[in-house]
């Protein structure tokens, strides 16, 4: 069993995505540390709901570290400070008795924050469908075997595919820059036989809807691989970057 | 035009002018490791690259190499701050991999420009523009122009401008270790396994670059006249 500990939590408020945020305190009281860090977020709110106070806001879904919703700037670390995993997928024996837990939105001119810890991810969305599929029916699972692929790209394109979307590269980097997630996306189906064929549209079009919603440029600092809780690596990156300045040297 | 209008575009002028900027580096720095050999040879080399039509179309093209370079890194860096958004983070913690020098870029080339411009003043204007302000027809003392080793004497006989110079180098160093990789990974010359090579051949290429440079000044501050 883990200890409790008692800690005093700091988050941001805001109340729409016009006004000014500010943070709030709370002093946080035993609380288990098996406990995850949505519980607790759900144990303060349960505590403000029953003191007639405004809960806070969040995103989360699955809360088993696929769906990508939790987003949580927590300690200077998007997702926390633990490596490969969401914010649902901390606990709270990570911290230590008297802490100062600094709890902040995804902060990017691309995510806009809807109310305290909600940011909008729609961009995402959209470069997604700038681009991110294959155009034609494929049909259904193929027979093992009938289309040959090498057990490297299929292993490269399935570490690509892990990307759950959350945004913790563009909250990790300091230009403000979705080349993780897009090249991500450009790379799970550019590797493998059913998507190469539109890989040249497909770079094209995503890289410039990313430039358009007003993500930054890529200066190569690796901080959105360290904070993947996929582990995606910026290998995608210059993948992204041969399919793009091959396209555009054809044209 | 893609090389303006789209992020990957533009960080591939960047990789281009850098990488042809990391070659001029290594044209100079071993031309200078002469000096230390032989002053003669070295002078012969400061006549050759002189007021010659080849010489200066070079150091036109040389200094639009640099003018671009700085242009885009303004440019972009004014993107990438607007991307940020206005608010900032309370608490900010770098991540262990990221390197300083990969968040540094801009610090770092601006004080690698302030100590071009000391560079310039100290060397160029003393060599290469006299010569030009000669052959326009502007009476200017031409006797020491192609003598380089006097020129590196001076300079490095002080020994403010030494330490200033070995600031510089050092601040290059930093640009260029990440630089060099980061060039090729934005020209999409990369992978899983190159990224740790190019990593390594670009910290020695780095290291081997920037010790050239600092062997001269070492070598002429610490013996100059006497040696």
């Amino acid at each position: 069993m883990d200890k409790n500990i008692s800690f005093t939590l700091k988050v941001w408020r805001q109340r729409g995505p016009k006004e000014k945020g500010h943070f709030d305190s709370f002093q946080m009281k035993d609380i288990p540390g098996d406990t995850s860090f949505l519980e607790m977020m759900d144990i303060l709110n349960e505590q403000l709901v029953e003191e007639g106070k405004e809960p806070i806001v969040f995103d989360h879904d699955c809360r088993e570290g696929i769906c990508g919703m939790c987003s949580m700037y927590i300690n200077g670390h998007p997702h926390g400070p633990a490596t490969a995993v969401t914010t649902c997928q901390i606990y709270m024996r990570r911290f230590n008795d008297g802490d100062t837990i600094t709890v902040e939105p995804w902060r990017s001119a691309g995510f806009p924050v809807i109310r305290d810890l909600m940011v909008d991810r729609g961009a995402y969305d959209k470069i997604m469908q700038a681009g991110g599929y294959v155009s034609i029916n494929t049909g259904g699972i193929p027979d093992a075997n009938a289309i040959p692929i090498a057990k490297k790209d299929a292993d490269e394109a399935m570490d690509a595919a892990a990307c759950i979307g959350c945004g913790a590269c563009v909250a990790a980097c300091k230009n403000g820059s979705a080349m993780l997630f897009v090249s991500a996306k450009v790379s799970q189906l550019a590797i493998l036989p059913q998507g190469k064929v539109e890989a040249a549209r497909r770079a094209k079009a995503m890289l410039s809807k990313m430039d358009e919603l007003g993500f930054g440029n890529c200066t190569n600092t690796r901080a959105c691989e360290a904070e993947c809780p996929k582990c995606v690596s910026i290998s995608n990156i210059a993948r992204l970057n041969r399919e793009f300045i091959s396209a555009k040297l054809k044209d | 035009m893609w090389l303006c209008n789209s992020s990957i575009g533009r960080k591939v002028v960047m990789s281009v002018t850098g990488v042809a900027l990391i070659l001029f580096l290594t044209f100079h720095m071993a031309m200078n490791l002469v000096a230390i050999f032989s002053g003669e040879a070295y002078n012969m080399i400061c006549e050759f690259l002189g007021a010659n039509w080849y010489a200066l179309v070079a150091t036109v093209g040389l200094g639009a190499l640099v003018v671009i370079h700085i242009v885009y890194a303004f440019w972009l860096t004014m993107q990438n701050r607007a991307a940020r958004g206005t608010e900032r983070y309370a608490v900010n913690e770098k991540p262990k991999n990221v390197e300083w020098a990969s968040q540094n870029m801009l610090a770092l080339g601006i004080v690698i420009l302030l100590g071009l411009g000391l560079h310039l003043f100290n060397f160029w204007a003393k060599m290469q523009l006299p010569e030009v302000l000669h052959m326009l027809g502007i009476n200017v003392d031409t006797t020491y122009v192609a003598d380089g080793v006097y020129h590196i004497q001076n300079t490095f006989g002080c020994p403010v401008y030494s330490v200033l110079y070995i600031v510089w180098l050092a601040a290059l160093w930093f640009h260029l270790t990440h630089g060099f990789w980061s060039a090729l990974q934005t020209l999409g010359w990369n992978n899983k396994i190159w990224f740790e090579r190019w990593k390594m051949i670009g910290n020695i290429y780095s290291t081997l670059v920037v010790l050239g440079f600092v062997a001269v000044v070492v070598y002429y501050a610490l013996c100059g006249s006497y040696c």
